[in-house]
C-alpha cells in the first residue's frame, strides 16, 4: 500500500495509551444524588455478576479479597452493557436522575 | 400531582426517533411534549457514525440542507486483520463522491441538539433533564406517565427512550432481554486538525472515509471495529457481542480490547498525533425480526432503537434511518389518531401497517437471518488469516526462485477447505 502525502509513523501519542482513569477523565459528568447501579442485597458473591468485569467499558466492577464483586459508579457511560450481562436479578439499574450523570458532547 | 395536559402526544426521548416523531407531529400543527432525560438532546446518545440519506431523505424534504453532517462518505474501505497483518480493500465508486451524497459521517450531541432546534420551530416543546419513570394505565391503556414525581396526562405517548426501552418494558411490550440479542460498542472521538485529517485518509474537500475492521479486533470472537472520518476528529471505535466476550478461548475485558486495537499498526499510524476528546459506550440492539417485541399498545407506540430497529449486517451497523423513519412513521399513525379522535390499540396499529409498507420492516424481513450466519468464527480468524497468506505468497519474492503462482496459491484451496468455505458462503447467502 501507498502512503498518502499525510502518512506518519505511529508516534507515542496513541502507542502510549491513556489509562482507562484518564480517558474517562475526558468525560463531562454531572454528579447524581444517588447511584443509579447496585449490586442488590446479598447478591455481590453471585457468579453473574463477575461478567461486569469484562463487559464494562468504564471498568467499573472489580472483585475483593472475599471473591465479592465491587462496583464504583463514577465514571458510568449509562451504556446498559452490565444491566444485560448480569441481568436484573443481582443489578438495580436505572438511568441516573435527570440532567445527571455524563454528558456527551460529540457522541 | 396530576396535571390535565393539553398535549396531544408525549414523545419519551430526544434521540432520532423521538425527534423525527416530534418534528412531523408538530409540523402537521399536533401539541407535542418530548421529555429527555439528558441536559440537551444528543447528550446521551453514540452511534458510530453514519447516516444513510437515501432511505429517509424525502421523510423529511427540508431538514438536510443545513442540517450538522461531518463528511460525506466518498471512500469505503474494508481491513482484514490476521495477528500480525492485513488485508485492505478501498473502494472509491463515483456515485460515491456524486450529489446526491449517499451517506455522511454525523456526531449525535451536534446532530441531535439541532433536530431538536428543528422540532421546536416546528413548535414542539422539549423539556430536558426530565427522566420518565412510570407509565400511567387506565383500564389496560396507556394514559400518560410520570416523570420528576409529577404525573403527565396524555391521548397516546411514543416510547423512543433507546434499547434498554425501560418505558416499552412498563407498558407490557416487551420481554426481559436476552444478553445474546445484544452487542456494546465502544468508541473514542480523536482529534486531528482538518488538514491532517484530508492528508492522512487522501481526502478532497468535505470528502469522507468509512473504515470497516474484521478479524483479530474482537479476538475472534462477533464483532469488529469501526473508523469514520468527521470534519475535525475520527470516531474510532469496536462492536462486539455483549454474551461473546464472556466466552472462550479469549475473555479480555471490553475497554481492553478498544485499547489493542488501537495499538495495531493499522489503527495507530491513522490516529498517530491525535487527542482523545471523549470516550463513550453504548449497546445496541441486534436480534432482528426474532427479538421484536409489539410496536404499540392501547395509548402506546413504540419507535428507534426501543423497538430493536438496529441490525448488524457485517459490514455496518445501521439503526439511525431505521430510528428516524419509525420515528416519522410513528408520526403519521398518531397524526391519523388524531383526526379520529380514536387512539386505541386497533386504531394505533396503524403503525405497524404503515413500518410493514416502509423499507423498515422490508429489511429485517431480508436480513432476518444475518445475524446467525454472522455469529461463524471463521469469519474472524480463518478468512483474515486466508486472505493475508495469500497476499504475502503472492508479492513475495525469495532470495532464490519464486515458485509458480498458481500451486502457490491454489494449497489454500484444497478439496477440504473448498468444503468448509461452501459451507460457509451457504450461511451467508442468508444474508
Ligand atoms: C457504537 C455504535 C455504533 C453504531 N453505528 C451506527 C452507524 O454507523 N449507523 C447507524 O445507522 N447506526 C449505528 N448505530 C446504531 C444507532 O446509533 C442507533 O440505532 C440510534 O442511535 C437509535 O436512535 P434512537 O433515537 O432510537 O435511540 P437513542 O439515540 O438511544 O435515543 C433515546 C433517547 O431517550 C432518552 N431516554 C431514555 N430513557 C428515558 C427516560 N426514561 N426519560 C427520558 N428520556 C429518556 C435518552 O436520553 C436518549 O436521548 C450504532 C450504535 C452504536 C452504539
Ligand atoms: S452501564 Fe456501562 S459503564 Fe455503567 S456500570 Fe454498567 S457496563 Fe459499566
Amino acid at each position: 500500500m501507498g502512503h498518502g502525502p499525510g502518512y506518519v509513523e505511529a508516534d507515542e501519542d496513541m502507542s502510549n495509551p491513556l489509562g482507562l482513569k484518564a480517558k474517562l477523565g475526558l468525560d463531562v459528568f454531572k454528579h447524581d444524588k444517588e447511584p443509579h447501579i447496585t449490586i442488590k442485597a446479598g447478591m455481590a458473591g453471585d457468579q453473574r455478576l463477575k461478567k461486569a468485569i469484562i463487559v464494562c467499558p468504564a471498568g467499573l466492577y472489580s472483585e475483593n479479597a472475599q471473591g465479592e464483586v465491587e462496583l464504583t459508579i463514577d465514571g458510568c457511560l449509562e451504556c446498559g452493557t452490565c444491566l444485560l450481562a448480569c441481568g436484573s436479578e443481582v443489578l438495580g439499574w436505572q438511568y441516573p436522575n435527570g440532567g445527571a450523570g455524563v454528558q456527551f458532547r460529540f457522541g | 400531582m396530576s396535571q390535565a395536559s393539553t398535549f396531544d402526544v408525549i414523545v419519551v426521548g430526544a434521540g432520532l426517533a423521538g425527534l423525527a416523531a416530534a418534528y412531523t407531529m408538530a409540523r402537521e400543527g399536533l401539541e407535542v411534549l418530548v421529555l429527555e432525560r439528558g441536559e440537551y438532546p444528543g447528550s446521551k446518545n453514540v452511534t458510530g457514525g453514519r447516516l444513510y440519506l437515501n432511505p429517509i431523505r424525502d421523510m423529511f424534504p427540508d431538514l438536510w440542507a443545513k442540517a450538522p453532517l461531518e463528511r460525506h462518505i466518498a471512500h469505503e474501505e474494508v481491513c482484514l486483520l490476521d495477528t500480525e497483518g492485513a488485508v485492505t480493500v478501498r473502494y472509491d465508486g463515483a456515485e460515491l463522491g456524486t450529489q446526491p451524497y449517499q451517506s455522511y459521517s454525523i456526531l449525535r450531541a451536534k446532530f441531535d441538539k439541532w433536530l431538536g432546534k428543528q422540532a421546536e420551530r416546528q413548535g414542539a416543546m422539549i423539556v430536558t433533564k426530565s427522566r420518565v419513570d412510570e407509565v400511567l394505565f387506565e383500564n389496560g391503556a396507556v394514559v400518560g406517565m410520570r416523570a420528576g414525581g409529577e404525573e403527565l396526562r396524555t391521548n397516546v405517548v411514543i416510547a423512543a427512550d433507546g434499547v434498554l426501552s425501560f418505558i416499552a418494558e412498563k407498558a407490557g411490550l416487551r420481554e426481559p432481554f436476552k444478553a445474546h440479542d445484544f452487542a456494546v460498542g465502544l468508541k473514542e472521538i480523536i482529534e486531528l486538525p482538518r488538514e491532517t485529517l484530508e492528508a492522512r485518509f487522501n481526502l478532497q474537500g468535505d470528502e469522507g472515509v468509512a473504515r470497516l475492521y474484521m478479524g483479530d479486533v474482537t479476538k475472534g470472537k462477533f464483532g469488529g471495529g469501526f473508523l469514520y472520518t468527521n470534519k475535525e476528529s475520527i470516531s474510532l471505535g469496536i462492536v462486539a457481542g455483549i454474551e461473546a466476550l464472556n466466552e472462550a478461548p479469549s475473555t479480555i475485558a471490553a475497554s481492553q480490547m478498544l485499547e489493542e486495537f488501537k495499538l495495531r499498526p493499522e489503527v495507530a499510524r491513522l490516529i498517530a498525533g491525535g487527542e482523545t476528546a471523549e470516550y463513550s459506550a453504548h449497546v445496541i440492539p441486534e436480534g432482528g425480526l426474532h427479538a421484536f417485541g409489539k410496536f404499540f399498545g392501547s395509548g402506546i407506540l413504540v419507535a428507534g432503537d426501543a423497538a430493536g430497529f438496529s441490525m448488524n449486517i457485517g459490514v455496518t451497523v445501521r439503526g439511525m434511518e431505521y430510528a428516524l423513519a419509525s420515528g416519522y412513521l410513528a408520526a403519521q399513525a398518531v397524526i391519523r389518531a388524531k383526526q379520529k379522535e380514536d387512539y386505541s390499540a386497533a386504531a394505533l396499529s396503524e403503525y405497524e401497517r404503515l413500518l410493514k409498507e416502509s423499507f423498515v420492516m422490508k429489511d429485517f424481513e431480508n436480513f432476518k437471518d444475518s445475524l446467525h450466519a454472522l455469529e461463524n468464527p471463521r469469519l474472524f480468524t480463518y478468512y483474515p488469516r486466508l486472505a493475508g497468506d495469500v497476499m504475502r505468497d503472492l508479492y513475495e519474492i525469495p532470495a532464490g526462485p519464486k515458485a509458480r503462482i498458481f500451486p502457490t496459491i491454489r494449497k489454500y484451496f484444497s478439496v477440504g477447505e473448498l468444503w468448509g468455505m461452501g459451507r460457509d458462503m451457504w450461511r451467508l447467502m442468508k444474508i
